[in-house]
């Protein structure tokens, strides 16, 4: 099978900056050549007929649920794309300000042409210091946008204080406690730390294990990953624009949107497992932003990855687990108004 | 290499083949000359000698084709329709004011050509004029009537219908979600649209009724008319699912019939033109035809490296062409 083309969604909010970042990626030498699917032409200072204007059709599926979406343009302008393949080795996805990052990345996952042609990489989020706060609270669409981001780019940072710079960092990781942050000014950050991620990956998924970190900073310093490990220190290098929460920040409470996360050493029970996950998302699926998991089954040698969006799900075996390695469950969910103890019960009755 | 089909008859080595140098996207007839449409600007023309002729058509991608009329009509995303002839230049029938891409191409009964672009849908009159009619969502297929200069528009929550000549307002036809392709079936009387789930959605156009096929395993993205236009044949399925629509209701009430089975999915479907018989390609690439009355199968392809992407019969129903992603462009003799 040839290589999936890597997709990256580029959101943001009016004015944050992500015009900016595009025609960085645009413009600078780094081996890449993109096919850009932008909302609005002319913005970008790149003439290429590898630049696509998008209308962003969210279409409803025939279910009649309101978070089952896609993006029907993009159904149709990957398959355009593709039929060019050799001429860009990655797709970028820019929405417009106000746009729901997730019809764009449900796409992936339902229409199967896209999925067997393309992956999606990461979903990036440029936010702006100065407003962003602000937006929280008056701007859903806002909030969607940092709650989904794999990686955010705290923006325009020369224009706030740094106790407004921990305050608004503070609010981002009361919403989503598992998203890479870079401070940033114009945008100058490592294109490695945007692009290629693979955060979608399933054989990547480890990804969310930050989240750990942050609850239990030493058993991840001893732990088992070794590229995990390296990951973590190269970051540092850039200077710690990657800090967990209470590492010195505030702690905030979103009034509705949160990060959740659950582990347990117990086995679990496939068949218990997956009717329960499955009747959540179905249930409360329109809350449920993004989920992921590392699963233990019992009796199951290899570890079960699984990512979902609103209700859409996806999952795999993924490798044994090693034998020095502690098999352990563990389950993240963003989203609004999430039923925390309906979910920390339902997960608790999937013990073998 | 052993015979993956042992109770099959194989015609493989009647194929002759050749590498087009891009992907394989569409393939047509023009008499007894193939026309193979490649993912990027190209037609490539294959006559009975097999004497091979490659037509620049479009200044980048090819979206969508339709044959018919002794030529090729096709859609780019340089915002032009061009209309091609077997031994003629490309002729440009309407270039978009915008450059937007042309997604979808059809043609009608003499020679009628559609098209659409954003979310708009146009024709060429006979006397040369170019009508357009907005709709809801950019167009997901394109399909003419047998008669009537009408065309079947899919779209977002449904299809329109609509009387290109006349001044009458078009006919919606509701149905939530995404339609994403279209089919007339010979005699008129229903239009199916492939959804976006993977099921596929049918109106009686005599009274509007509906009816839902549904049970496949992806997007169904092929379908096509048996030669005595009472079944239609759709891709989506790791089988060629057949649906009757021979009885006043179509397929309601009605199993399909499911032939070919296969480990991979049919990515696409031609019915021979004359005969009760459907070649399917897979996405392993394997092609198979099968008889679609007592299911008997002929292997015409072996599975190579990319899916089946294009496939097409000759009027007579003497040769297949078909074509696969990864650019194999082949002729099989089946005289
Ligand atoms: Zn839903």
């Amino acid at each position: 099978m040839p290589e999936k083309i890597p997709v990256t969604v580029l959101t943001g909010y009016l004015g944050a900056g992500k015009t900016t970042l595009l025609n960085r990626i645009l413009s600078e030498p780094h081996g890449h050549k993109f096919a850009v699917i932008v909302n609005e032409f002319g913005e970008i200072g790149v003439d290429s007929d590898l630049v696509v204007n998008a209308d962003e059709e969210v279409f409803e599926m025939n279910n009649g649920c309101v978070c089952c979406t896609v993006r029907g343009d993009l159904i149709r302008i990957i398959d355009g794309l593709m039929r060019r393949k050799g001429k860009f080795d990655a797709i970028i996805v820019e929405t417009t300000g106000l746009a729901d990052p997730a019809p764009v990345a449900q796409t992936f996952f339902v229409d199967d042409n896209v999925g067997r042609l393309t992956k999606l990489d990461a979903v990036v989020t440029v936010a702006d210091a100065k407003w962003l706060a602000l937006r929280l609270k008056d701007a859903p669409e806002a909030k969607n946008q940092i709650a989904f981001a794999d990686v955010i780019l705290l923006n325009k940072t020369d224009l706030v204080s740094s106790d407004e710079l921990a305050e608004v960092e503070g609010r981002i990781r009361a919403i989503n406690h598992y998203a890479r942050i870079h401070r940033t000014q114009r945008c100058a950050v490592p294109l490695g730390e945007v692009l290629a991620r693979n955060a979608f990956d399933l054989d990547r998924i480890l990804e969310i294990e930050p989240a750990f970190l942050d609850s239990n900073a030493h058993e991840h310093v001893h732990g088992h990953d070794h590229d995990e490990l390296r990951h973590q220190g190269h970051d540092h290098a850039h200077g710690e624009q990657h800090r967990p929460a209470g590492a010195g920040l505030k702690h905030y409470h979103d009034e509705d949107m949160r990060s959740l996360a659950l582990r347990t050493n117990n086995p679990l029970d496939p068949d218990k497992f997956f009717r329960w996950i499955q009747n959540l998302v179905a249930t409360d699926g329109p809350q449920i932003l993004r989920s992921k998991g590392i699963l233990s089954f019992k009796d199951d040698p290899d570890r079960f990855v699984f990512q979902g969006v609103h209700m859409i799900l996806d999952g795999n075996h993924q490798r044994a687990w090693q034998p020095d390695e502690k098999r352990e469950s563990r389950l993240v969910f963003i989203g609004r108004e999430l039923p925390v103890e309906k979910i920390r019960e339902g997960f608790q009755s999937c013990h073998a | 290499m052993t015979q993956i089909r042992p109770q099959a008859r194989s015609v493989v080595e009647r194929s002759r083949v050749l590498a087009a140098g891009a992907a394989i996207v569409g393939a047509h007839f023009i008499a007894d000359t193939a026309v193979f449409v490649l993912g990027e600007e190209a037609l490539l023309f294959v006559d009975k000698e097999a004497r091979e002729r490659r037509v620049a058509v479009h200044a980048g991608a090819i979206l969508a084709s339709a044959g018919g009329d002794a030529r090729i009509i096709t859609g780019g995303d340089d915002g032009a329709v061009m209309a091609t002839e077997n031994d003629g230049k490309p002729v440009a029938i309407a270039t978009d004011a915008k450059r937007r891409w042309i997604d979808r191409v059809a043609v009608g009964p003499d020679g009628a050509v559609a098209w659409s672009a954003g979310k708009q849908a146009f024709v060429l009159t006979r006397n040369g004029q170019t009508r357009a009619l907005d709709l809801p969502s950019a167009a997901g297929g394109l399909a003419f009537l047998p008669k009537g200069f009408r065309l079947a528009i899919a779209h977002y929550n449904g299809a329109t219908l609509w009387f290109a000549n006349a001044q009458s307002a078009p006919q919606m036809l509701d149905w939530k979600g995404s339609h994403l392709d279209a089919a007339v079936s010979p005699d008129g009387r229903f239009l199916v649209t492939a959804m976006q789930e993977p099921t596929l959605h049918g109106w009686r156009l005599e009274d509007g009724k509906h009816m839902r096929m549904a049970g496949y395993a992806a997007r169904v993205r092929a379908m096509s008319w048996t030669a005595d236009g009472k079944g239609l044949a759709t891709a989506g399925s790791t089988q060629i699912i057949l649906w009757p629509f021979h009885g006043k209701d179509g397929p309601m009430g009605k199993a399909p019939k499911m032939l070919a089975e296969h480990e991979h999915l049919v990515g696409i479907v031609a019915c021979h033109p004359r005969q009760p018989v459907v070649a399917a390609g897979y996405r392993d690439g394997l092609i198979l035809l099968a008889h679609t009355d007592d299911g008997t199968e002929i292997i015409v392809r072996n599975p190579g490296e990319a899916p089946v992407s294009a496939l097409a019969w000759n009027a007579a129903g003497t040769v297949l062409a078909f074509g696969t992603e990864d650019g194999v462009a082949g002729l099989a003799d089946l005289a």
